[in-house]
């Protein structure tokens, strides 16, 4: 078995690193005005029917599909036409991107100044920009980058227009439009606003895809959205929104495009500038606004500095080459092109497998920073490490990193309690020195242990968790066998596979899973294992080997919070919670019970607070049917299936074996 | 008799009139016809009253092809594209209007277009190997029966392998360099219908599979043998069933025998001052009973119809007995049409013999024109008016900016410094002037055809369109270079299969909105599925609309590539125009429009008709013929 699984899973190591090259570096030595208004030509599209916006917003207008909606609509609802048109314009005006040429040379003017004094290096893989160039031309392009900030896509039209690349249409969320002026300089730069919710509304819905799929029909510019839908707070990648995509890959299925390129970006913060708000927000204390002044407000923050950025362009992927055998466009022959079609199976299907792919590609490509590999030692090492432990250990960490194809940004000769210290110091709001011991900067000492002091604690081990997360998708499979092997009690590969399997499904909300994979990801996690000589190997058993056990006790520790934390939640579910119940009123509840058992101290994760982490647990406990979802005229109440919340505790803390599944050849 | 048919002598020069002018019209692409067929019929012992003498004809296709046609390529013996000593492209002969004439330019455009070289040759063999030929599996009770008639027959190497073929890239490839698994092991040539019944009957007792055949000009693999057939093949050429039996002028229609090729009898009913106006681009050679059985179009649909609107009545022998309705009523509510059951069946139910046909007379007047338009994207919305507007002139194709180059290769030799300067000056005045980008312009062309003032005032509404797509009218010329080109362009992959190149055409129908998207994907389809079969060159990518319909259009494509460093250049050319079928299908193309599924489409028969449709075919099938006699496996 070890033999056959190491060639059914290919050894992602050997892949060779591409070369980072920082784009800060030339701003520091030349004018900044001089660049911003440099001759900008970026290449274009060869099929690319050039217009400016407004030709683009009356083409979206005029266009069948939107007509053949406006009309369908007024007699249905026996509003004239014209009305209902109007409203079309109007919405069109609210979304519409109104690209200018000044206002994106005054952000690359104004950026320049900022991105040199927030960052130390902005490092983008040329490969990756040469094989833009080249895909830009070829098909429409669609930027599909990670998200975790705000600065995303200012960053990456920023870099666009560094390596004269066409500027992005982007899709942005609504929310920013209530930024008074910024909402338009934005709208200026390229970006078009969506609203969060629109469910049902047909018009928007037609207005709204209709536009995407102009401007990728018409080559009219890349398109830029976040395939994750919004920015990630915990840094651990969402499951994908499928939406967009599904309007994207339409204009290839029905034939107006030949083929459209998906090019997954990946951008990896040392600091992420929100950090600390997205810690607060986890834990209830409302998002603000977004607003002008609150920007300006962040403006002060900005003093801080946040270490480096490495943005990775993927390799682009073709949707063709994705779509072949996958999907049969003859589907679309028989009814005229611009009414709108309910998609079959096999193009739901196909758009998840897409989102996934693309989310896959981008956690790939990610690079971690020292500081992830010290978050991730932290806080396994709670309440304080001493120094010479931790940079052992952080060492330790990054060789098994990079043994499992993890790529560290890690400075060339260099001594490792350098970087570590300059580390810290980037990160000193999240973690201080002390006396020789690393700890977070919040003592009970000052507090007492109650509940501002729980709260304060939280926010920190927030923090360096949404650091540690970022190695989440790289030690995931090879975690969950290690506790199926644990819980289990079993060496026999069968077993171990079902509790896998069961694990996998639980935490699909919270670990990037694509459908059908189960028998893949099992094996890469057990070729892992085999490789780090963590596990042995043999045909139908697997065995802990005596000296895995640093790695065995590192990887169950790292994800022992996520069991913790759906225990508690089920654990919650059947002593305390009343029905029915709201989503807030779960999360409000299952706050409080956490912050009780945090007190007492039956309860050590302080990462079971994070509302992240309770809204994936109750996704998963709907998905398997312990929680019934109830559509109220006052919105969405749930239920509780207490026998088989139990049913599912019990069998997270291995009280009673898992249901058995049907492995085929493993 | 035969005079009294034809109305009086006044009126008769009349019509000779028009049929001077209806020469023309063919001649105008085919010089000098039938010249060299010295083969006269032998005497013929079948009845029935032919509208002409038989000691008038001179035009009839002898048994033995080869003496006139290529055994290896396309067309005749002494057409065909050459590099003269000097290294310059020559197309010989005296047949066409470029026979004997020099193209200067199809040389730097065959190496700029394909890399090709004159410096390497890929040569065919000289002359037919017999011993390469497989052995004749002869049936003796069939043979001695067939004896025992006076149809004539032969078992002949020469024979046999001419019929074993049609005109796809990879039969070719095998004439010039490869070998036959199986072919025909008899070819018979009845004389008339009642001969085909006999050939059926005694097929039939002694379970022999005939393989019917006509001009020999398939493009879809319909007349390659079935390999694991295990009995006598017989292959029916129709060639000598060539008699037009009787023109009816009251009608306008004529009953002609479905051996006859296409310009055979456009040639005889002129002389009668009439023609069918059914112009398909093979009607050199293709025949009446194989434009039924493919259900063929015609360049000049606008005009005529297809050859499903032409047909009024026909007789088809099949093993079950012979097939035919009982009256020439000009449309039936009598149930599902029986002749829609044989056009499109593609010789696998039986023998098509006599076929009547409308006829009209012989137009006056004849026009061709050419508009030049910015883009194919312009040119296509002008066409796609022009048909809703109903005012398609008999023929409109529109050609993309690679064929338009093409065209440009083709020019010959200018005679004089004038027309090359006039030249000069066209292309200053549509590229300078009037800003067309010389990479992407196309071309339409136009054939007007009718009463002078008809035609004229027609011509203008066209034009009055075309102008509104940004079109400019670019001359006669350049429209009847045009249409000559699809008669010559048949010949041009034989040279390029000298040097190297090979290549191929398909076409398709597709409803308007689809026209564009289907044109751009698959051209670039084919260009991709190149590269990722390792053609070292980018391939000539290439497509026109060649027809107009009410809700759509008809598509052809050509594609050609250099194969060189290719190990087996006939399967990847297949592979690509499979892939290029796939793009088709899934953009809403069909499977076919006029060249028919033969065995090369038989694949993706069952997912554009249904398992219904299929059924449906197949029952009439097991009723019709039972024994599968008719067994070249097409279609099902």
């Amino acid at each position: 078995m070890a033999t056959s699984s190491k060639m059914l899973y290919m050894d992602p190591t050997p892949k060779k690193r591409e070369d980072f090259e920082d784009i800060l570096d030339e701003r520091r030595h030349s004018s900044d005005l001089r660049y911003a208004m440099r001759c900008y030509t970026p290449v274009v599209y060869r099929g690319l029917t050039t217009c400016i916006p407004s030709a683009l917003k009356s083409a979206v207008l005029k266009s069948e599909h939107v007509q053949y909606v406006i009309h369908k609509l007024s007699k249905e609802t026996g509003e004239s036409s014209e009305i209902i048109q109007e409203e079309a314009a109007e919405i069109l005006d609210e979304m519409g991107h109104n690209l200018h040429m000044s206002v994106i040379r005054f952000f690359v003017f104004t950026l320049s100044k900022i991105f040199k004094k927030l960052f130390s290096k902005v490092c983008v893989n040329e490969e990756g920009i040469q094989r833009l160039h080249q895909a830009v031309q070829d098909y429409p392009v669609v930027l599909l980058p990670s998200h975790r900030s705000y600065i995303d896509f200012l960053m990456l039209s920023y870099i666009l227009y560094a390596y004269d690349l066409p500027l992005p249409v982007i899709a942005a969320g609504m929310d920013f439009m209530g930024m008074k002026m910024v909402g338009e300089m934005l709208r200026m730069s390229g970006a078009f606003f969506i609203r969060r919710t629109f469910g049902g509304n047909k018009l928007y819905w037609a207005v709204f895809s209709e536009y995407v799929k102009t401007v990728l029909r018409n080559g009219y510019a890349p398109l830029e959205f976040f395939v994750e839908g919004t920015r990630s707070r915990t840094c651990k990648s969402l499951t994908p929104k499928l939406g967009l995509l599904n309007i994207v890959i339409e204009p290839f299925l029905k034939g107006e495009v030949f083929d459209v390129f998906l090019v997954p970006i990946s951008i990896s913060y040392e600091r992420i500038l929100e950090e600390s708000l997205y810690a607060h927000e986890l834990l209830g204390v409302p998002k603000p606004k977004e607003s002008t002044s609150g920007l300006l407000k962040a403006r002060m923050i900005l003093s801080e500095h946040y270490g480096s950025i490495h943005v990775f362009f993927g390799q682009p992927i073709s949707l063709r080459t994705l779509a072949a055998g996958r999907v049969n466009r003859i589907h679309y022959n028989l009814v005229p092109r611009h009414i709108p079609q309910k998609s079959g199976d096999d193009v739901h299907h196909f758009v998840n497998e897409v989102a996934y792919k693309v989310l896959l590609f981008q956690l790939e490509n990610m690079v971690f920073s020292p500081w992830t590999l010290i978050a991730t030692v932290l806080l396994q090492s709670l309440p304080s490490i001493e120094l010479p432990v931790l940079t052992e250990k952080v060492l330790w960490l990054k060789r098994l990193v990079q043994s499992f194809g993890g790529f560290v940004d890690w400075p060339d000769n260099c001594p490792a309690d350098k970087v570590i210290a300059s580390s810290l110091a980037i990160h000193h709001t999240t973690a201080k020195t002390c006396n020789g011991y690393v700890t977070l900067p919040v003592q009970h000492k000052d507090y007492g242990i109650n509940e501002e002091y729980i709260f304060r604690y939280a926010v920190h081990v927030l923090m360096c968790a949404s650091y540690r997360n970022h190695l989440l998708n790289l030690f995931v499979r090879p975690a969950l066998v290690l506790f199926a092997m644990e819980s289990t009690k079993s060496h026999k590969k069968e077993e171990i596979y079902n509790y896998f399997v069961f694990l996998r499904d639980l935490f699909s909300d919270e670990f990037i899973f694509p459908a059908g994979t189960a028998i893949k990801d099992f094996e890469e996690g057990c070729f892992l294992l085999g490789k780090c000589e963590a596990v042995e190997m043999l045909q139908q058993d697997i065995f802990f080997t005596d000296n895995g056990s640093s790695i065995t006790l590192f990887l169950t520790a790292m994800f022992q919070p996520f069991l913790e934390g759906y225990l508690t939640y089920c654990n919650y579910l059947t002593l305390e919670a009343s029905e029915p119940f709201t989503e807030k009123q779960f999360i409000t509840g299952v706050r409080q019970f956490t912050f009780q058992l945090l007190l007492t101290g039956y309860l050590k994760f302080y990462e079971v607070l994070s509302s992240d982490m309770q809204k994936n647990a109750m996704a998963a406990l709907v998905r398997q049917g312990s929680l019934h979802k109830l559509k109220m005229s006052n919105g969405i109440t749930y239920q509780v299936d207490r026998e088989a919340v139990s049913r599912t505790a019990d069998m997270l803390g291995s009280k009673v074996p898992v249901r058995k599944h049907f492995v085929p050849r493993l | 008799f035969i005079l009294a048919q034809h109305g009086s002598m006044a009126s008769r020069s009349l019509v000779q009139d028009h049929a001077q002018r209806r020469l023309q019209v063919i001649s105008g692409h085919l010089q000098k016809v039938g010249v060299s067929d010295q083969h006269v019929l032998s005497v013929n012992q079948c009845r029935g009253e032919p509208a002409f003498p038989d000691d008038n004809r001179t035009d009839t296709v002898p048994k033995h092809r080869q003496e006139v046609l290529k055994w290896n390529g396309w067309g005749y013996n002494d057409s065909k594209f050459m590099f003269n000593k000097k290294g310059q492209a020559e197309f010989t002969g005296k047949r066409y209007r470029l026979s004997g004439m020099v193209l200067p330019a199809l040389r730097e455009w065959m190496e700029k277009t394909f890399g090709a070289s004159l410096d390497h040759k890929s040569v065919s063999r000289p002359s037919l190997n017999t011993s390469d030929i497989p052995p004749p599996v002869l049936n003796e009770g069939f043979l001695q029966s067939i004896k025992a008639t006076d149809i004539p027959f032969s078992h002949d190497a020469e024979d046999r392998l001419f019929r074993a073929h049609g005109h796809c890239l990879h039969e070719i490839f095998t004439l010039r360099e490869g070998r036959f698994d199986r072919i025909p092991d008899l070819v018979v040539w009845p004389h008339c219908h009642d001969d085909v019944v006999k050939i059926v009957e005694l097929a039939c007792k002694h379970d022999t599979c005939l393989i019917p055949f006509g001009g020999g000009t398939s493009v879809s693999n319909a007349l390659e043998c079935p390999a694991d057939e295990t009995r006598t093949i017989v292959s029916l050429d129709t060639s000598q069933m060539n008699r037009i039996l009787w023109i009816d002028e009251k009608n306008l229609t004529a009953h002609v025998e479905a051996g006859i090729n296409g310009q055979n009898l456009e040639k005889q009913l002129a002389e009668s001052g009439y023609c069918t106006g059914h112009e398909p681009d093979s009607m050199e050679f293709s025949t009446l009973g194989g434009w039924v059985a493919t259900r063929a179009s015609g360049m000049k649909k606008n005009v005529y119809g297809n050859i499903e609107d032409l047909v009024v009545h026909m007789r088809v022998v099949t093993p079950r007995g012979v097939v035919e309705k009982s009256c020439q009523g000009p449309r039936m509510s009598t149930g599902p049409d029986i002749h829609h059951f044989i056009m499109g069946s593609e010789g696998t139910l039986g023998v098509v013999t006599e076929v009547t046909v409308k006829i009209r007379p012989v137009p006056e007047y004849q026009k061709y024109g050419s508009v030049v338009f910015p883009s194919f994207e312009q040119g296509v919305a002008c066409l796609r008016e022009v048909a809703r507007q109903r005012c398609a002139p008999a023929s409109i194709r529109l050609m993309d900016n690679e064929q338009f180059q093409f065209g440009h290769a083709l020019k010959p030799q200018v005679a004089s410094i004038f027309t090359s300067f006039l030249d000069g000056l066209k292309k200053f005045y549509i590229t300078k002037f009037k800003g067309f980008d010389p990479n992407r312009l196309c071309v339409a062309t136009l054939l007007f055809e009718g009463d002078r003032e008809k035609v004229l005032h027609h011509e203008k509404q066209v034009y009055d369109i075309a102008s509104k797509f940004g079109g400019l009218a670019a001359g006669e010329d350049n429209g009847q270079r045009g249409y000559m080109l699809t008669f010559v362009i048949a010949y041009l992959r034989d040279l390029g299969l000298d040097y190297y190149v090979i290549g191929e055409s398909f076409e398709t129908s597709v409803p308007w909105d689809r026209v564009l998207d289907l044109c751009r994907n698959v051209k670039e389809r084919l260009v991709r599925e190149c590269k990722e079969r390792g053609v070292q060159f980018p391939p000539l990518s290439t497509c026109r609309v060649t027809q107009t319909y009410d809700s759509g259009a008809c598509v052809y494509f050509y594609f050609a590539f250099n194969y060189r460093g290719i190990g087996d250049p006939i399967l990847v050319c297949h592979q690509i125009e499979a892939a290029a079928r796939e793009e088709i299908l899934a953009i809403g193309g069909s499977l076919s429009h006029h060249h028919g599924v033969g065995k090369l489409r038989k694949r993706w028969l069952r997912e554009c008709i249904s398992d219904t449709g299929i059924g449906m075919l197949k029952s009439v099938k097991e009723y019709v013929d039972p024994n599968n006699i008719f067994g070249n496996r097409n279609l099902l």
